[in-house]
């Protein structure tokens, strides 16, 4: 655990969106080519320790497709589906994404903006808040993954 | 709260009520580990348990504790973790990166 160094903020909006940001010490450009390079997204849109994402496409024009597939290796998986609506190189993207779980969830708006700090880059990316139901449903997949995690360490313990 | 099981452990107690045996039998993990998980969330305030019999049912201490702020919980978590990788990915750039021009 890092806590000390977290540089992120979480905020509701509401009862309908989320709010995050984020410090990086790279420019805009960078962190916008993270955001949109297959090759780049597989390495650091994981999730929880141990997940893997085998499939990744990201058609990084208007209307271009996303596609992320993820596995934590043991049989375990689910994916994402999702289009780009708008995109502004270095500055801001806009996509819809949904979650299969396997019934997918209602449609997240994602707004992600890039902007100049300093020698970096704040983030912010604004997005839907899930209804009650489908928070339901993303947590029961994470007490799954919670729970594998949690063995590991029980088998480090004994 | 960053622990996944206790974490999950919550996140069924929002459901109502739940001895030890409820808690830990949907998780096939064994009871005495859930039971530690317990006295550290009832160390935290977070849980609280009556007497019922021999059984000691569980339920969330504080009507606050909403599935809301567990499933924001987790989302903080998955992303840290997300973004610190993405430091390092982006890290690994910098040498075939132009000079910025601000």
């Amino acid at each position: 655990m890092n806590n000390t160094m977290s540089k992120l903020t979480l905020q509701t909006e509401g009862d309908t969106h989320v709010v995050v940001t984020r410090h990086f010490a790279a420019p805009p450009e960078a962190v916008y080519r993270a955001h949109t390079d297959p090759e780049l997204l597989k390495k650091w849109l994981l999730g929880p320790e141990g997940w893997t994402m085998p499939v990744c496409i990201n058609e990084a024009r208007p209307g271009g497709a996303i596609r992320y597939e993820w596995t934590n290796g043991k049989g375990g998986g689910f994916h994402l589906t999702g289009k780009y609506l708008e995109l502004e190189p270095n500055r801001r993207i806009v996509h819809v994404e949904r979650m299969h779980l396997p019934d997918p969830t209602p449609d997240n708006h994602v707004e992600t903006r890039f902007d100049p700090d300093g020698a970096g880059t704040l983030m912010t990316m604004r997005m839907t808040l899930p209804d009650a139901q489908t928070r339901a449903a993303m947590l029961a997949t994470g007490m799954e993954q919670g729970m594998e995690a949690s063995y590991v360490r029980l088998e480090g313990l004994l | 709260m960053a622990d996944p099981t206790r974490r999950a452990i919550l996140v069924r107690l929002t459901e109502g009520e739940a001895t030890v045996a409820e808690l830990a039998e949907p998780f096939d993990i064994s009871q005495p580990a859930v039971s530690q998980h317990l006295k550290v969330l009832e160390d935290a305030g977070l849980v609280a348990h009556r007497i019922q019999g021999t059984k000691r049912p569980r339920r969330l201490e504080k009507a606050g504790i909403q599935a809301i702020d567990l499933w924001l919980a987790r989302l903080r978590e998955s992303l840290e973790k997300n973004y610190d990788r993405l430091d390092e990915v982006l890290a690994a750039m910098k040498p075939e990166r132009k000079e910025a021009t601000r």
